[in-house]
């Protein structure tokens, strides 16, 4: 399915900030961390291994590109996916539907060829 | 196999419609001008699939296209796009296979989290409704694939892809 998802990216050229900030390991780690529940600044750099500094500069890479989204509450600022996801749902669900239909219009060549082919054959039956 | 193509009609494409139904689920469908077995045909021979499966404007060449549909079979499909230094593969096993109205397969080049994706071909007045449905193990593993497959497992095709943008540089902040 990842290797479907880059075909899907594939399909629209432009590779924007989300993407930018998709392509370091730890800030994807922190996406699925997120994904699995609301989490504070420090409790994302203990997880990973990193100094508070660090885990912020990620965080901010993540909240200009929209994925994450963060609250101060008190002294703590709790991190959280952010409002791109929806956005990003649809747009990724239309480029899945665009990466079917492209498959599908070729396929219906192939499908047209054996249509052809099998009228030829039954009349060559029949004689 | 020669390409008759004089006799092609002008062709007038039929929708595809995309669809998330549930958390776990993904559907899309199409009919196709033609009768189910023969739209089985070109899911199920390699020398067929592989003349749609990677169309040009995806910008990726098929390899090989391995494909041996009988349940408890396997099928690869390996495949490069200019942008990545080796090539890649999506592959799985069949779990059933019934005869001109219905797949169903694993997708495992992900690791655990793939999804098992069930095709099915219905005959509506000579013509197929085709219905394809991904199922995910759960919510998270969904979501993570719409998240642009930000996951672990897609590590070495980050990698990848992190060359790729080094590479294409400035274009990308």
């Amino acid at each position: 399915m990842y290797i479907l998802n880059l075909m899907v990216q594939y399909q629209s050229a432009p590779l924007d900030a989300s993407f930018a900030a998709l392509s370091d390991a730890t800030r994807r780690g922190v996406l699925e961390q997120l994904g699995r529940a609301d989490a504070s600044i420090t409790d994302l750099a203990e997880k990973f291994h990193m100094t508070l500094t660090g885990m912020k500069k990620h965080v901010g890479v993540l909240e200009q590109a929209g994925l994450v989204a963060t609250e101060k509450v008190g002294r703590v600022r709790t991190c959280k996916l952010g409002r791109y996801r929806l956005e990003a749902e649809t747009a990724w669900i239309e480029r899945h539907r665009q990466l079917w239909a492209s498959r599908f219009d070729e396929l219906d060549n192939v499908v047209e060829e054996l249509k052809q082919k099998e009228k030829v054959d039954g009349r060559k039956k029949r004689k | 196999m020669d390409a008759k193509r004089e006799s092609e009609p002008t062709p007038v494409k039929n929708p595809t419609t995309t669809e998330r139904t549930s958390d776990r689920e993904l559907v899309v469908t199409r009919t196709f001008n033609g009768p189910p077995h023969i739209v089985f045909e070109a899911w199920t021979k390699p020398e067929l699939l592989r003349r749609w499966w990677t169309p040009k404007s995806c910008g990726m060449d098929m390899i090989s296209c391995e494909a041996d549909v009988r349940v408890g079979g396997t099928y690869r499909f390996v495949f490069r796009h200019d942008a990545f230094p080796e090539p890649m593969a999506f592959f799985g096993r069949y779990l059933e296979v019934i005869p001109h109205s219905r797949l169903v397969w694993t997708n495992e080049e992900g690791g655990d989290g793939g999804q098992v994706t069930t095709v099915t071909f219905e005959e509506k007045a000579g013509k197929t409704l085709l219905v394809m449905h991904d199922l995910y193990p759960s919510k998270e593993a969904l979501d993570a694939a719409i998240a642009s497959g930000s996951t672990s497992g897609m590590d070495e095709t980050f990698e990848q892809l992190d060359e790729f943008l080094v590479t294409r540089g400035t274009s990308v902040r």
